[in-house]
């Protein structure tokens, strides 16, 4: 077990099982990562594309970015919420208040898109705001601050929209994201520009580390990682650029939807924030030990609250895409289950209900979970009752792998 | 050896709540030498560093720092003037690796961005000062550190920076042999290099191998404050469990200040 602190530069092969080996060790630790979710996503598709054949339509395809978009944008901004150990259980009818401000603002008040969104997008920050702040100052349970919040923003959202009738979206720009789609040769460009600088970016990193003598990925690793986001992303928009159109004569309908660029600059951006940058190092510290973030001067109390406005914007976010989807309002927008979806995507993403373990890009997964399990029984024919049931049930299945990895991390002393 | 305290506490009284912990307590702290700070268990050792060190903000009393008055109302504040604790129930981030905790609070950073890899080389430097050479990765989880590793790390934490004062409560508690003569001999060689150094322990025998001075607290008064050199065994014992032996210690033992 001695080793040296110092790490020796060893040659490639032994660096290589080495990491393999790491990553087994942490797998076999409790410490599961991206696995449940991912091996769920294969085992749902097979399922259904066995079971539905449609399942497999470039149409249907589509349909799940389009369907998941709004829940795994919530999930995002709600992952920094867990991170902390905290919860928001109103960020599903907060994207509801957003919405229908921007829905008041857009038809009613006929304000231009682009200042409709931004008072969407600055209501999401206030409400974000208030959140954080009765958590952390007043020292109210996120529980009970975000349960009582749920009410009464499902109130506004009423309020908003004059009680049931709803308000339709017309303008054109906000309809755009979730109807309508990229130029393929777009598509194709961004796909090949965006593997690059991944690719590059991976390299250049392990370069600088093997040049300071420090322990680098393997190009191994590094090259199977690119490879697999070449496959999977290049699958995903070759799929996206198949004519969708019934009749391809009268209107064309190919190409990526507008919206998923949207969350792959969503998802880069809290990445970074996550992993570059000393906030999101400060978010995991106190997620993992409030005490000891405290002590090392980090200022806990502003750490929660902005961890609420990232929610509360990420939902403001979200509520836009629901309502470009919907072309309207009404006062169900971001009620029923788009909570539970959004916490349950993050969880079988892989985020921990403990705090201190999670990334952004749990909530893409766990929301492809999510979206693929909601359409494909929807394709089956299942009512929405037992969507719900089973969707319920999945959630439970992901919270358990959640406490179950974690006691299995505290047996082999790693907690 | 007329050199001044780096570090003084001048009257200091803190209490939670009703509970008062610490009565018109003074310390002092030297560079270049090892201050041992003992007493019984709840005698207000542990407070009296998190006041020192701004975790606690100190109802009254005097705080000087190379002769000023100082106010140290937060870590940042203790950390600035290079006052570096570390702490009895440790205060590492589990989720974290050994780098990301060494420098939490504190990140290394170009522009915007974390600078990972000099954070990591410094880290391993420090380490290696401190001939650490238990740690398999740099990059691994506290979590699955043993105990005297952990305590490795917030030690090396608290010498990463160009600290004068390093505090240390009860260090060597959790550890082996091996291990302890390890923290101690790294004490020693922390004043060598003209740090002040602040030992808290309970073990009679590393407190007479490494300390030049002892400060025995009683019921949350300091009943003395002396030379290692010109006390016992016996008597420190005395001051502890009693506050008073002989000419030292509390005049009247059950409390009122000397
Ligand atoms: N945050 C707190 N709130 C209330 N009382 C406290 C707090 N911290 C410490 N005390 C009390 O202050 C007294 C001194 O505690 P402290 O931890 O300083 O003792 P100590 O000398 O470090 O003991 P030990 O040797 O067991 O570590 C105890 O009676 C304890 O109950
Ligand atoms: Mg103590």
């Amino acid at each position: 077990m001695t080793t040296e602190t110092l790490p020796k530069q060893e040659n490639a092969e032994s660096a290589l099982g080495g990491h393999v080996k790491g990553y087994f060790e942490r797998v076999r630790g409790g410490e599961l990562g991206a696995l449940p979710a991912v091996f769920g996503l294969v085992i749902l598709c097979v399922v259904f594309s066995v079971l539905r054949p449609a399942f497999l339509s470039a149409v249907n395809f589509a349909n799940l970015f389009t369907q998941g978009a709004a829940v795994a944008v919530i999930a995002m901004g709600l992952i920094f919420v867990l991170l902390l150990g905290e919860i928001d259980l109103s960020a599903g009818f907060a994207s509801g208040v957003c919405a229908a401000v921007l829905a008041v603002l857009l038809t009613l008040q006929g304000w231009p898109w682009y200042l409709a969104v931004l008072a969407a997008m600055v209501t999401g920050a206030i409400i974000g705001l208030v959140l954080g702040s009765l958590v952390a100052k007043l020292g109210i349970p996120s529980f009970v601050v975000t349960l009582a919040a749920f009410l009464a923003f499902q109130g506004v959202v009423l309020l908003l929209v004059k009680d049931g009738t709803n308000i339709s979206i017309r303008d054109e720009t906000i309809l755009a994201i979730a109807n309508k789609n990229v130029p393929p040769a777009a598509g194709w460009a961004a796909l090949i520009v965006g593997v690059a600088v991944y690719a590059a970016i991976q390299f250049v990193q392990a370069r600088r580390r093997v040049a300071r003598g420090l322990v680098a990925t393997p190009v191994a690793v590094i090259a199977a990682r690119v490879v697999t986001l070449a496959v999977v992303a290049g699958v995903a928009v070759y799929v996206l650029n198949l004519e969708r159109s019934r009749n391809a004569a009268l209107v064309s309908l190919k190409g990526v939807p507008i919206v998923v660029p949207l969350i792959v600059i969503l998802l880069i951006v809290w990445t970074f924030v996550l992993r570059r940058t000393a906030y999101g190092r400060h978010i995991y510290a106190v997620g993992g030990n409030a005490e000891a973030a405290r002590r090392a001067g980090i200022n806990v109390d502003r750490i929660r609250i902005s961890a609420f406005v990232i929610c509360s914007f990420m939902a403001s976010l979200g509520g836009i895409i629901a309502a470009s989807r919907a072309n309207s309002v009404d006062p169900n927008t971001g009620g029923s289950n788009v909570l539970l979806f959004a916490v349950g995507a993050a969880v079988i993403g892989g985020t921990s209900l403990f705090g201190g373990k999670g990334r952004a890009l749990d909530a893409l997964l766990g929301g492809a979970v999510v979206a693929v399990i909601e359409n494909g029984m929807g394709l089956m024919g299942y009512s929405a009752g037992v969507k719900f049931v089973v969707t319920g049930l999945v959630l439970l299945l992901a919270a358990g792998v959640d406490a179950l990895s974690r006691k299995r991390a505290a047996s082999t002393g790693r907690r | 050896m007329s050199q001044g305290p780096i570090l003084e506490l001048r009257g200091i009284n803190k209490s939670f709540g009703p509970v008062q912990v610490l009565h018109d307590v003074a310390f002092s702290v030297y560079p270049g030498e090892v201050t041992a700070l003992v007493g019984d268990n709840g005698a207000g050792k542990s407070t009296l560093v998190k006041c020192i060190g701004g975790i606690h903000p100190i109802d009254s009393g005097e705080y000087l720092f190379e002769g000023e008055r100082v106010h140290v109302s937060g870590p940042r504040d203790a950390a600035v003037l290079g006052v570096e604790i570390v702490y009895q129930d440790l205060a590492l981030c589990d989720n974290l690796d050994i780098v990301q905790n060494m420098f939490l609070g504190r990140e290394r950073k170009s522009g915007l961005v974390l600078d990972e890899d000099t954070m990591e080389e410094m880290a391993a430097k420090t380490l290696a000062g401190l001939s650490v050479r238990t740690v398999k990765s740099l990059r691994q989880h506290v979590s699955s550190l043993s105990g005297g590793q952990r305590q490795t790390v917030a030690i090396a934490k608290a010498v990463l920076w160009n600290s004068k004062v390093v505090i240390l409560d009860e260090p060597t508690a959790a550890l082996g042999v091996a291990q302890t003569a390890q923290v101690l001999e790294l004490v020693r060689r922390l004043a060598d290099r003209g740090l002040a150094v602040v030992l808290i322990s309970h073990n009679m025998n590393d407190v007479f191998a490494v300390s030049d001075r002892i400060a025995a607290l009683y019921l949350g008064r300091m009943a003395a404050e002396v030379k290692t050199s010109e006390v016992t065994h016996a008597q420190i014992v005395e001051l502890i469990t009693s506050g008073r032996s002989g000419e030292l210690g509390l005049k009247n033992g059950n409390g009122a200040a000397s």
